[in-house]
């Protein structure tokens, strides 16, 4: 078996290296607070817009337009350059109380101790099952996040003529990445009566010569190995099937908020986020929030702004506290163990 | 394939079917010697009843004094025990508790009670209203009382068939995955079975073949000894953070049809709640439905208020080969070297070791066996919470599923071996990549890359340069 954890301790903890967390890791280190570590449990830091292939993000934060990856490549070097020390392929096991963390990552274990932690773990779309769609459990059945990987980062294709679930920005945004690989929606639909992406934005499946259905719902799934078809259900209570060879649920996105709901933080419950304040203070002092797990479901550009906003609220609570003897140096400091 | 099978020559016994019964029975039969054969028309094991049901290891407590189904139970919970160990296999030893919610049940958990000590099970313990939520304090205040069954517990029912096979493969079995049987004839104390991978013979033939039992009957006799009535169970799995909710077994007060909507933890470390129970006719179609899972989420949080709002993490249905009849329909002919194990319910995976002991003994003509200490040991992965995970052990490569901590280690090995995975749900009930609660939200298309070129149906349709 494995020796014992390395202990090691910072100033702050930053979990998830996505645009919150490295803006917020950006502006804690340009702050001077210490130590500044950034744990993602992906090979890759960046976040969610690594694999978005589309622009526009950066326009406010950069003052231009960037593709996904490339933003995220500006963050990456933005958190780089203030200091911060970015860790990937460290996944958080527990968040503890008292800014302790059990990380494991490759090369083992991590008993880390931070003076705060910053949660900024994104959200993700709603699964059919959590949707409790009805129906059999073939291949093809996706959200948009995994679309996105099998095309930008795995070269592969899901699916040739999926229905696609949803019509906020997520959905319309995922009907332009399909035509843009060969693949040809069926249909959308929307249990709504109206999209819910502004318009004349919410028209383009129509102008691409895609039927959008309002009011209606996927009753049920059908297929063996791979998806054969779609039951959608109508509002006025009519029943029909499509044939289509996948099904896109996009959008209705939840909080990645596990290390709070089976950890020690007090959850919101209309949510299911962890509850915080506008600066970001959860209900650990220890803890703030940063981006979209606080229970939002905005843009790239916004929690890059929530994540500097909470890095403030941080460094002004570090600096309000007695200064405690440190080493020199902005690395983690290895640590005696602690009971 | 066909090559393969004509090259392995006669065998003693060809097991129809690789469910747990089958995996089971390959098992002991191997272990006593014999050459044996497994056909199996999936491309993976365990693709029909045996891929969903409620993973708990049963005392018997319940089951209908003297039967073959009392005895099988209680003798598969006993080697399962026994054998566990040197299989790397888990048990959470959660009790169950039968609660009474009315007092009509709560009548009725006395007979409940003499059978489970007619049964043999004697340390079972009624319970009131105060020593259960003392037990389980987010148990609803609503329960009356109940019968503690400290005995019941909770296993893997997918590593659990999976060692039982690798242990038969040890001993030289062969495992034909892809293969089903067409027809078959006995002639001069042999069987030649017409297979679609070509002709087998063998010496005896058992039919483990659960929801195609009855076809298989057919084929092999010319008449159906019993139908399979498919019964259909939905199930809906919470998210990791309700298993701090409950740590035992929540069993209803069963009627005559069946044993009713369990809520149990899982040794994965989830809370499920299921099954119901839907007659159909359709044998591979296991399907949910809205309503169903939405009746299930309500009465979960019946029993166990503070699931209300509890995120879902997958919704399933298992088919149980039900027939026209409550019992196991097992028959042996010796006049035809048969054996047929039909219609195994909801007992299966407990009741397996013992089948196949049963099995073994009506084969060969005798009970000596090789003892299980003296079987091959081997380790399959360990996916149960409560141990050991590769995710712990350094030098994983990567995490690949982050919700179930899966790694690409792991993966791999599933891949590789003597019995890699055959289909993505082979692979899934090997390392449980994409059971978790973003449901392949994060870890499918890398999934889809690993296993590209190594599964019967790929996941991706095709290359974004195709």
């Amino acid at each position: 078996m494995t020796d014992g954890p390395r202990h090691l301790s910072c100033d702050v903890a930053v979990i998830g290296a996505g645009p919150a967390g490295l803006s917020a890791a950006t502006a804690l280190a340009r702050a001077g607070v210490g130590t500044v570590l950034v744990l993602d449990r992906e090979g890759e830091a960046g976040g969610v817009p690594r694999h978005c292939g589309h622009p526009p993000f950066g326009l406010r934060e950069f003052g231009r337009v960037l593709t996904g990856p490339s933003y995220a490549a500006r963050l990456r070097d933005e958190a780089r350059s203030a200091g911060a020390d970015l860790r990937t392929s460290h996944s958080i096991v527990a968040l503890l109380p008292d800014g302790r963390l059990d990380v494991m990552s490759p090369a083992g274990r991590i008993d880390l101790r931070a003076r705060r932690i910053v949660l900024a773990t994104g959200m993700r779309e709603s699964s059919r099952a959590a949707r409790a769609v009805g129906g059999t459990r073939p291949l093809g059945v996706i959200n948009t996040g995994a679309l996105q990987a099998y095309l930008h980062l795995e070269g592969l294709v899901p699916f040739r003529r999926p229905l696609i679930v949803g019509t906020e920005w997520v959905g319309l945004s995922a009907v332009s990445t399909c035509l843009r690989h060969g693949i040809r929606p069926v249909a959308v639909v929307e249990a709504g009566r109206r999209a819910s992406a502004p318009w004349p934005f919410s028209l383009f499946p129509r102008l691409a010569g895609i039927p959008v259905h309002f009011g209606t719902v996927v009753q049920s799934i059908a297929g063996r190995e791979r998806v054969e078809g779609a039951t959608l259900r109508h509002a006025d209570g009519t029943v029909r099937t499509l044939a289509c060879d996948g099904v896109l649920f996009t959008g209705a996105f939840v909080p990645e908020a596990t290390l709070a709901r089976t950890g020690h933080l007090r959850l919101d419950p209309a949510t299911g986020a962890p509850a915080r304040d506008a600066a970001g203070r959860s209900s650990d002092p220890c803890v703030y929030v940063a981006g979209n797990v606080s229970g939002a479901a905005r843009s790239a550009g916004w929690s890059f702004r929530d994540g500097r906003a909470v890095a403030a609220a941080v460094a002004a609570d570090l600096r309000a506290l007695p200064r405690q003897a440190q080493a020199a140096g902005d690395r983690p400091r290895e640590r005696e163990a602690q009971p | 394939m066909t090559q393969a099978a004509r090259g392995m020559g006669a065998f003693d016994v060809a097991v129809i079917g690789a469910g747990v019964v089958g995996c089971a029975v390959a098992r002991d039969l191997a272990l006593r010697g014999a050459r044996v054969v497994v056909l199996e028309k999936a491309p993976d094991i365990l693709a029909g009843a045996s891929k969903g049901n409620s993973a708990i290891l049963h005392t018997g407590f319940d089951a209908p004094t003297g039967s073959l189904e009392h005895a099988c139970v209680q003798a598969g919970y006993r080697e399962y025990l026994a054998i566990r160990s040197s299989l790397n296999l888990p048990v959470l030893e959660t009790g169950a508790v039968v609660v009474a919610w009315t007092e009509d049940e709560v009548a009725r958990l006395d007979a409940i009670e003499s059978t489970a000590r007619a049964n043999g099970v004697g340390d079972v313990v009624r319970v009131d209203r105060a020593a259960l939520l003392a037990r389980e304090p987010n148990l609803s205040p609503r329960a009356l009382a109940g019968l503690l069954v400290p005995g019941e517990h909770v296993i893997d029912p997918w590593s659990a068939p999976l060692a039982y096979l690798l242990q038969a493969m040890s001993r030289d079995a062969a495992v034909l995955r892809g293969t089903e049987l067409l027809g078959g004839r006995f002639e001069a104390g042999r069987w030649r079975l017409d297979t679609s991978a070509g002709p087998i013979e063998a010496t005896a033939v058992v039919n483990c073949a659960g929801l195609h039992g009855d076809t298989v009957d057919e084929r092999l006799t010319g008449r159906r000894h019993f139908d399979i009535r498919p019964r259909k169970g939905q199930f809906v799995v919470f998210d990791k953070a309700a298993a701090r909710l409950l740590g035992t077994i929540v069993l209803p007060v069963p009627t005559e049809r069946t044993k009713g909507i369990v809520l149990t933890p899982t040794v994965f470390g989830n809370l499920l709640v299921g099954p119901t129970a839907d007659e159909q006719e359709d044998r591979e179609r296991a399907d949910v439905d809205t309503p169903t899972i939405e009746a299930l989420l309500e009465k979960a949080a019946d029993i166990l208020p503070a699931l209300a709002g509890m995120p879902v993490t997958a919704t399933y249905a298992g088919l149980r080969p039900a027939t026209e009849r409550k019992e196991y329909r097992y028959r042996h002919e010796p006049e035809l070297n048969l054996v047929t194990v039909g219609g195994i319910r909801s007992t299966g995976l407990t009741a397996a070791l013992g089948l196949a002991r049963h099995v073994g003994t009506a084969i060969s003509g005798e009970t000596h066996r090789t003892p299980p200490s003296d079987a091959p040991s081997l380790a399959v992965p360990v996916l149960a919470e409560h141990m050991a995970r590769d995710w712990t052990r350094p030098g994983y490569g990567e995490i690949v599923c982050h919700c179930e901590m899966v790694t690409r280690r792991e993966i791999e090995a599933a891949l590789s071996g003597p019995l890699p995975a055959g289909d993505i749900g082979g692979l899934k009930r090997r390392t449980r990549a994409g059971m978790g609660r973003c449901q392949g939200f994060h870890c499918q298309a890398r999934v889809a890359a690993l296993t590209a070129g190594r599964l019967a149906v790929p996941m991706a349709a095709g290359r974004c340069d195709d």
